[in-house]
């Protein structure tokens, strides 16, 4: 049984690390418990963040947002929705999809620590694209700053691109400074049904080489409620959406299969259907079986789902045209998730394990294996972060000899 | 030299000279390799000309491999190593000392691979800024990171500074653009980071490598994101009479969601200097000139112009010129870059470059005014008001004593303002030699120690480029790890 704890300040939570670190005792650090991802993490203790919460600093003529790591996403969408603006990553709620804590809030450090961006990561890049400034407490218990409030920043080391996505491995983040978009005046979204993702992606990426912006490319399967629907985005002012929209309609309609049908979704409550279902991977609610991220080559993705198809059942929700799919693999056999690792390596990309039973998750790597260079770089910041090694320990790699309790 | 003190030579190393040159002709033979004194000197410094020292020798390698032999033999002779692109650094980032080997990167010039249907390019990183959007513009693509050096800088550079340009309000910088690279470790290995795919694996490795100023390792070669070039671009000139009014109206076209591709501030001696040089028609009669650009096809375009004028309307500005061809676009953008160039006629001038919040710009060109009088040179400012990004250019006159120090104390002075203000020391050059007693400004012991340790696992003999970034008092005792010398 674990003892939990909620430190109410940095101070505090800096404390509590030092002491830890100390007695070598490990420290699973939560945010609202709603990403479960990486390795479990064996800890008699769990930090959580929510006492470290609140908006420090907004500044909508500066596109600017600095806030405690511990507030909740909600709070922060709110805050900047009564400003017409939001945070530019779209950040997801994979609270459904990976079975996470159903009351806990996903919270802005837990967003950034687990790297969760959305279909818009497309156009303004990951949460580390949007992140310019960080505090954490390190390993030893030690209050650490790097980036700031301002978007050009060149000074010294780029901690802040290091700790978007290290997953409470290198420091507990106490707060994080974020630049922000305008939320788009108008949007539009084009669908096609029917396309198989080869003629998905190929769609798409005619789309992204427009001058046209899409600010989401996506797929969602075959299912229930209909055939697949590949889905481009396009946001900004009316004038400017209405003329992309068509032009790009223009662009895709030509060459689209014979029986696949195109329509232009204006309503804004239809489009946010489609664009939630594929930020929060819907159609893999409540289904069982095995959840993969990949990353690689958009044109690659199609090949790669055929040939995984030859040996199990599986289904794919692409995002980013192609570049990111959620692979649900339903009746894997033993020794199928190194046969996915290794074909999403030979197409040069690579897969994350996100959602598993229990035995799966006790014996395969969540984080894709990479290079031994690159693993040592890995462990050895963590060591230089972490020497006592009891943040999260394990939860990206697991040790070779455990060192904390 | 005036402010900037660097670590002494290494007597051992100067001692064995010859060994060190012959080994290193030994691993990428004679013609990749200068070491006549008369020829060295042309590496003695980068664009921050005030600081100079001729290196041990230079290493002009045409490949990876050829990096890769010549790390390895640095290591195995603990010589300093300082890698060096194309020498624009405004920063002294690639100053090298005279026990160190400059390694340039400039020879490693090709593409590799372009990729249109998956959006991007690898290339070799000695390859010039604009040629990577040369290569990919008959496709209609352009490389976003456009610094103003862009006909010259190299993409290595770019990746060590982690450089903007005048687009990255819209586009973002280097490390937002930069999908994975190849780096040669100081002891050799030559590792991939990141890839096409986009997303890491693990820890974001590509991310902390951008902006490492050469303190990681040597990148050789580049996989960049390449974007479709917008349909067209046209800009509008406004003028206020306070810059307080012209920073109110940036964040009103912020506030109202017109996100330009690029907006330009100029202070008053800014704009005189810039239309006594350049002639391009700017009003000299205004405090301060915003110039914005918008991006798209003409009916965008027109969209988000119609959005500015209104909100510009509301500020009573002095001035509102648009533009109605191509050659109008070129005036209005003419003044605005011939800034260097005008100040340059004007005095020697120094280029700092702190950020600030954009709503302390007011205060801070105040204050700035307030300093010139105390130090009795000239300013002017160019502010790229979306990011914060500033650019003070201070004259002087080199030839009289004591001017250049007064001038760089005056510089460190704005750049302690742009801190105190919640801004930071460098927004787009980089620390380098210039800021990096400032660092103590801006971070604790602990921020420069943690960044340290990350130096520690990348290259934990402190050969690559040591003298840089991190203040001398502190880096002191990792430098002389193994040599056990003086500062």
């Amino acid at each position: 049984m674990s003892a939990t704890i909620e430190p109410k300040s940095e101070k505090e939570l800096a404390q509590l690390v030092g002491e830890a670190a100390a007695r070598r005792q490990a420290l699973e650090i939560r945010g609202g418990g709603t990403r479960p991802l990486g390795n479990p993490v064996a800890a008699a203790c769990i930090v959580e963040t929510a006492g470290l919460s609140g908006i420090r600093l907004y500044e909508p003529g500066a596109l600017t947002l600095v806030a405690a790591a511990g507030t909740p996403l909600e709070e922060v969408d709110r805050a900047l929705a009564v400003e017409n603006q939001m945070l530019p990553f779209e950040a997801p709620d994979w609270s459904q999809l990976l079975g996470g804590s159903k009351a806990g809030k996903s919270t802005l450090g837990g967003v950034v620590a687990t790297g969760a961006a959305g279909p818009r990561q497309l156009l303004a890049g990951g949460v580390r694209d949007s992140l310019i400034g960080v505090r954490f407490v390190s390993g030893e218990g030690v209050a650490i700053s790097n980036g700031g409030r301002v978007m050009k920043n060149v000074t010294g080391y780029d901690l802040v691109k290091l700790m978007a996505g290290s997953h409470g491995t290198l420091g507990v983040l106490t707060e994080v400074s974020f630049k922000l978009v305008p939320k788009p005046e108008s949007t539009a979204t084009l669908v096609a049904t029917g396309l198989d993702p080869a003629a998905s992606v190929a769609s798409m990426a005619k789309a992204l080489a427009s001058p046209f912006e899409v600010s989401g490319a996506a797929r969602l399967p075959d299912g229930e409620d209909g055939p697949s629907r590949t889905l481009l985005r396009i946001e900004g002012l009316e004038a400017s959406v209405d003329y992309r929209a068509a032009r790009l309609r223009d662009l895709i309609a030509p060459e689209l299969p014979a029986g696949a049908e195109l329509v232009l979704e204006t309503g804004v409550d239809e489009q946010a259907v489609h664009w939630k279902a594929v930020a929060a991977v819907a159609p893999f609610h409540d289904r069982k079986g095995t959840l993969w991220r990949l990353a690689l080559k958009a044109s690659e993705a199609p090949a790669l789902l055929s040939a995984i198809a030859t040996s199990c059942r599986c289904e794919s929700v692409l995002d980013c045209g192609g570049r990111l799919v959620w692979l649900l693999v339903e009746d894997g056999e033993a020794g199928s998730e190194e046969r996915i690792r290794r074909l999403v390596s030979a197409a040069g990309g690579h897969a994350m394990l996100m959602r598993a039973d229990g035995q799966t998750r006790a014996t395969v790597e969540a984080f894709h294996p990479q290079h031994q260079r690159v693993e040592e770089i890995s462990v050895q910041l963590r060591q230089r972060f972490d020497p006592a090694g009891i943040l999260n320990p394990e939860r990206m790699r697991r040790n070779a000899g455990a060192r904390a309790a | 030299m005036a402010f900037i003190d660097m670590p002494k030579p290494d007597p051992a190393i100067l001692a064995r000279r010859e060994a060190i040159i012959e080994s290193l002709i030994e691993a990428v033979g004679a013609d990749a390799v200068i070491h006549d004194p008369a020829e060295t000197l042309a590496y003695e410094c980068d664009a921050l000309a005030a600081y100079r020292c001729p290196p041990l020798a230079v290493c002009l390698p045409r490949s990876t491999a050829e990096v890769s032999r010549i790390l390895k033999a640095c290591h195995r002779l603990n010589v300093p190593v300082v890698p060096r692109g194309a020498g624009t650094s405004l920063a002294g980032g690639a100053m090298p000392t005279s026990d160190s080997v400059v390694i340039g990167v400039a020879r490693l010039n090709r593409v590799l691979e372009t990729d249109y249907a998956n959006r991007f390019i690898r290339v070799e990183a000695g390859m010039t800024n604009l040629s990577v959007s040369d290569a990919v513009a008959g496709q209609g693509f352009f490389y976003a990171p456009d610094p103003s050096s862009q006909l010259a800088c190299l993409i290595a550079g770019n990746i060590a500074m982690n450089s903007g340009g005048a687009h990255c309000l819209k586009y973002g910088v280097t490390t937002n653009n930069l999908l994975g690279v190849t780096m040669v470790m100081m002891d050799g290995e030559i590792i991939e980071f990141g890839g096409p795919e986009g997303i890491p694996a693990g820890l974001d490795l590509v991310g902390v490598i951008c902006g490492s100023e050469g303190q990681f390792g040597i990148v050789t070669e580049a996989v960049l994101k390449i974007l479709p070039k917008p349909e067209g671009a046209r800009p509008i000139l406004l003028g206020f009479n306070s810059n307080e009014v012209a920073g109110a109206c940036v964040a009103d076209i912020i506030k109202a969601g017109v996100l330009p591709v690029a907006m330009e501030f100029m202070d008053k001696p800014a704009i005189i200097a810039c239309e006594n040089f350049a002639k391009a028609g700017y009003p000299t009669d205004v405090e301060a000139l915003l110039i914005i650009e918008v991006e798209g096809s003409q009916t965008e375009i027109e969209a988000q112009l119609e959005r500015i004028r209104e909100i510009a309307g509301r500020h009573d500005p002095q001035v509102m010129r648009e533009s109605q061809s191509a050659v109008q676009s070129d005036l209005i953008w003419k003044g605005r870059k011939a800034a260097f160039g005008a100040m340059g006629q004007m005095a020697d001038y120094m280029c700092m470059d702190g950020t600030i919040p954009t709503s302390s710009l007011p205060h801070v060109l105040k204050r700035m005014q307030e300093m010139s009088k105390e130090y009795g040179l000239g300013v002017a400012n160019v502010f790229h008001a979306g990011d914060g990004n500033l650019h003070p250019l201070i004259l002087f006159d080199a030839n009289k004593p004591g001017d250049q120090e007064k001038c760089e104390a005056f510089g460190a002075d704005i750049l302690r303002l742009c801190v105190e203000v919640g801004g930071c020391l460098t927004g787009e050059h980089g620390v380098g030699i210039e800021k990096r007693e400032l660092m103590n400004d801006q971070f604790n012991a602990d921020d420069l120690e943690i960044q340290m340790r990350v130096k520690d696992v990348f290259d934990p003999a402190w050969l690559l480029n040591p003298a840089k970034v991190f203040p001398i008092a502190v880096s002191h005792p990792r430098r002389n790890r193994n040599t056990g010398k003086a500062a």
